[in-house]
């Protein structure tokens, strides 16, 4: 007997191997070896990011980590001078408008070629605004979320693209001039062509590997063999493997760049927690990551580690709903006021941010041009606070405060802190404070922009580019039911602004709606936050963009 | 034998079946989505509702529940909306990982567990035991995330040890089956089968510390359940020597209870592993099923939690039948 169950186990035993070799063989993915690096003296470099990047084609990506990688494959016709939110020459040496903002002539730099060896001429260049603009399928269109916003509209509008297209033509009138033909003018640009979905790609590999074809299946998307497998640009950098099992994207240099790397290599590894890429960086897995807690930037730097400060191209901002709850009491400007004077913002942006970080004063930050000091400014005052909330016979009311939890963004990374900061001031000058907290992807968002059910909720804004209209116009352009207000001269101040083709024009415009807006005063403008990016003592030569568009063909690892 | 493992296997499907309709309620009963996710900050109220039209996420929920079984018995999960790559093939590619972590955690439990509980129940009351006892009430206690943080804080830099990932970055070992050890092993790369076991070590002890715990106080509390039986008292009446009686009697009879907890606890693990994976940057199931709850991924969530009930399923059909090899009694019924 028992011989017979020893062999029973073992029967199981082997019915088991046999099992988790079916599952293993199943597994199989094979990567080759790779053959010995370049000769290039920059080193590698392991860069920690926050997340998966989702595919390698930005025209259809609006998300940060798949930018962080993108930019160094792709060159924009213009870009963000390192550092700041100026514009400096890219892929087009020079640029100029005309036509009152709807023609826009770029002059290319010359003997420029794509990683595949074909030319970026002007023909190259128009074929990719063609290519957006002709995009077909529902699945493709509703990606293209900056072109969809920007532009407005598309050849044939399918899915959520809606309205009539700013882009009309795009000639190559010779290899090195591309003249981009608009229907009307639009105050984003210059700028908005900085946008990394706005990156030039060769319209060879495209058309070779099908980077056209967005499907959609069930619940989910379907992209093409270029956008993850073959993306082919100008960058400093290659587009080499992306090993799912490690998450680590790895890029190596690009010797035909008009920017070309010092680097050999440059490697992206997912890490999503954060403590967890602090600890790999403490250990020298990786070289830097972005997302560094405020709290760590002391313990970092004692051990070595350089935390760059970013400047702020951001704003953090309380919301204040006129058609919530409390509808009645917040259309009256003086409550609205009276928040704004009750609020310690000094306090709380040197005890609870970053370094670096700065009073708000209105909807933009100081390095957006239609930034301007000259508007009505709301310092901590707890009498007037109070005097303004008797007036207006709003004592003692009880506001419904909206906060979300689970998340933090580069403009709030503590938003429990910030509404505890926040809440506590209003409750000195006699308002009382209802709480409500709710995860950000779980009914935050929905509650707050899609219902309107608060009073008062948290909010705020990266930018994408430099232009006060990504900022105010995304807040304040429309109705919109986060805010709850209807006021048709500022919506059509904005919409003015929005058409007035860049330059001093332009940003006159934005200074006189930001000026409206402060006496208006729709939300109260908390903070500036600084985020941080940090890199380990070995990196030289990483410059923090206040866009987070950090390059990397200036760095080198000793 | 045949028999019980058909009804078994026939006793599943309908099982799965009503797991699916419940993981694919549950989901769509999560406030947000996965438009609101994957749109992220630039996401507004109509862009979301534009998105979910694309995605026919506004369509009655029993027609989403149909086109889904429809693709899934042709073996479409989809695609996961984070990473744009077919589901199957992600859990295909993280599956060894978690299975690597799984085992080596559940062989620390056993192989500790077992040994501990056996002597704190044959040193009954003694300090033995009572440290045993302690320090397993500990390890069920402490959240496996907690003890994640302190053993990288604490641990990896003293001991050497890697606290991130399964292997060293730009090591570049060679990937056949996507078992770092096994495929180093077969291609005689000692260098990365050292390198994928000192990155196992942190991970794996603090996954096994729940099923450590559970599997020790299960076999003490068993065996002393066993020594106050009349047969052993009949075996040492008749004169068989004290090892005779423990291996053929106590351990025996008292390992029943623990394959059973074995069997449980390695379902569990796989919700440990949720934690202990996104911790330790460890990229197998549990990473791909935290980063798919966060960002609402609709189609590797229901991929993946069918996958976990189909195993949670097969475990408790593997438990049974140990039962059976070990008490022939529960064949017999």
């Amino acid at each position: 007997m028992q011989q017979l169950r020893l062999t029973r186990t073992r029967r199981v035993a082997l019915i088991g191997l046999a099992g988790a070799l079916a599952v293993s063989l199943s597994a199989c993915a094979e990567s080759k070896r790779e053959e010995g690096a370049g000769g290039g003296t920059g080193g590698t470099m392991i860069f920690g990011a926050a997340g998966n990047p989702k595919l390698f084609d930005p025209a259809f990506n609006d998300e940060g980590e798949t930018f962080r990688i993108t930019r160094q494959i792709f060159d924009t016709l213009i870009q963000n001078k390192p550092g700041t939110a100026d514009l400096e020459p890219s892929l087009a040496e020079k640029w100029e408008s005309s036509n009152e903002g709807k023609t826009w002539t770029f002059t290319l730099k010359s003997g420029v070629k794509f990683s595949d060896g074909t030319a970026m001429d002007a023909t190259a260049v128009c074929a990719n605004f063609d290519r957006w603009y002709n995009m077909k399928g529902a699945a493709a269109q509703s990606q293209m979320i900056y072109y969809g916003d920007v532009f407005e509209g598309f050849a044939k509008n399918e899915g959520d693209a809606a309205g009539d297209p700013v882009y009309k033509s795009c000639e190559a009138k010779d290899p090195a001039t591309a003249v981009l033909n608009l229907n009307k003018a639009k105050g984003a640009f210059p700028a908005a062509f900085t946008l990394p979905s706005f990156a030039i790609q060769s319209p060879t590999a495209i058309k070779q590997y099908n980077g056209d074809t967005v499907t959609q299946s069930g619940d989910s998307f379907t992209y093409s063999e270029y956008a993850n497998k073959h993306p082919v640009g100008t960058g400093p950098f290659k587009f080499d493997s992306w090993d799912q099992a490690k998450g680590e994207i790895t890029l190596s240099r690009n010797d035909s760049s008009p920017s070309p790397a010092k680097l050999d290599k440059l490697i992206f590894k997912v890490i999503p927690d954060e403590n967890a890429r602090k600890q790999a960086l403490k250990a020298g897995d990786i070289n830097g990551y972005d997302y560094p807690n405020p709290a760590d930037y002391g313990l970092l730097r004692n051990d070595g580690e350089q935390v760059l400060i970013r400047p702020s191209f951001n704003v953090l901002y309380l919301g204040i709903n006129q058609s919530g709850p409390n509808a009645a009491k917040l259309k009256d400007p003086r409550v609205r006021q009276a928040l704004a004077y009750g609020i310690n913002r000094e306090q709380f942006v040197k005890s609870k941010l970053a370094e670096g970080s700065e009073v708000a004063t209105e909807f933009v930050p100081k390095v957006i041009s239609g930034y301007t000091d000259d508007v009505t400014k709301y310092p901590y005052d707890q009498q007037k606070a109070k005097d303004l909330l008797k007036a207006a016979g709003a004592e003692g009311m009880t506001l419904k405060f909206y906060y979300p939890t689970e998340v933090s963004r580069p403009y709030m990374p503590n938003p429990a802190d910030t509404f505890t900061a926040i809440s506590e001031d209003l409750k000195k000058i006699g308002v009382n404070i209802e709480a409500h907290a709710e995860p950000w992807n779980g009914g935050y968002k929905d509650d707050v922009q899609k219902f309107g059910k608060q009073d008062l909720h948290l909010l705020g804004w990266t930018g994408d580019y430099n232009d006060a209209g990504n900022f105010v116009g995304t807040f304040f352009g429309r109705e919109k039911k986060e805010f709850g207000f209807n006021n048709p001269e500022l919506f059509s101040a904005l919409a003015a602004a929005d058409a007035s083709p860049a330059g001093d024009a332009h940003a006159k415009a934005y200074q006189e709606v930001n000026k409206k807006i402060m006496d208006f005063l729709p939300a109260v403008p908390i903070a500036y936050p600084t985020p941080a990016i940090v890199v380990g003592p070995k990196v030289k030569g990483l410059v923090a963009s206040p866009l987070t568009d950090e390059r990397f063909n200036t760095v080198t690892v000793s | 034998m045949l028999r019980f493992l058909v009804r078994r296997l026939l006793q599943a499907i309908p099982t799965l079946l009503i797991l699916s309709i419940l993981v694919f309620a549950w989901l769509r009963s999560l406030p947000g989505g996965p438009a609101a996710a994957l749109l992220g900050d630039k996401a507004t109220p109509e862009k979301i509702a534009d998105l979910n039209h694309v995605l026919g996420l506004d369509q009655p929920i029993f027609l989403q529940y149909f086109g889904f079984l429809g693709r899934a018995f042709t073996g479409d999960f989809g695609n996961s909306l984070v990473s744009t790559q077919p589901v199957m093939g992600e859990i295909t590619t993280f599956l060894p990982a978690t299975i690597e972590l799984g085992f080596t955690a559940m062989l620390i439990a056993v192989i500790v567990g077992i040994p501990a509980g056996y002597l704190a129940a044959r040193y009954r009351g003694g300090p033995v035991d009572n440290g045993v006892i302690l320090l397993s009430l500990i390890g069920v206690a402490v959240p496996v995330f907690f003890l994640g943080y302190m053993m990288q804080d604490l641990l990896a830099s003293p001991l050497g040890l890697p606290s991130q990932g399964r292997q060293t970055t730009g090591l570049d070992a060679t990937a056949i089956t996507n078992f770092a050890i096994l495929d180093g092993i077969m291609t005689s790369e000692w260098d990365a089968v050292w390198d994928a076991i000192r990155h196992l070590i942190l991970p794996a002890f603090a996954l096994a510390t729940i099923p450590l715990a559970v599997i020790t106080r299960i076999t003490r509390a068993s065996v002393l359940e066993v020594l106050n039986e009349d047969f052993i008292r009949t075996a040492n009446s008749k004169g068989l020597t004290q090892p005779v009686v423990r291996r053929r009697h106590v351990l025996r009879n008292g390992l029943l209870p623990v394959v059973t907890t074995i069997g449980l606890q390695t379902g569990a693990l796989l919700g440990g592993a949720v934690l202990t994976e996104r911790v330790f940057n460890f990229r197998g199931l549990g990473f791909l099923l935290a980063e798919g709850i966060e960002r609402r991924d609709y189609p590797r969530l229901q991929a993946l939690l069918l996958f976990g009930a189909v195993v949670y399923v097969l475990v408790n059909m593997l438990v049974d039948i140990s039962y059976g090899i070990i008490d022939p009694r529960v064949r017999v019924r």
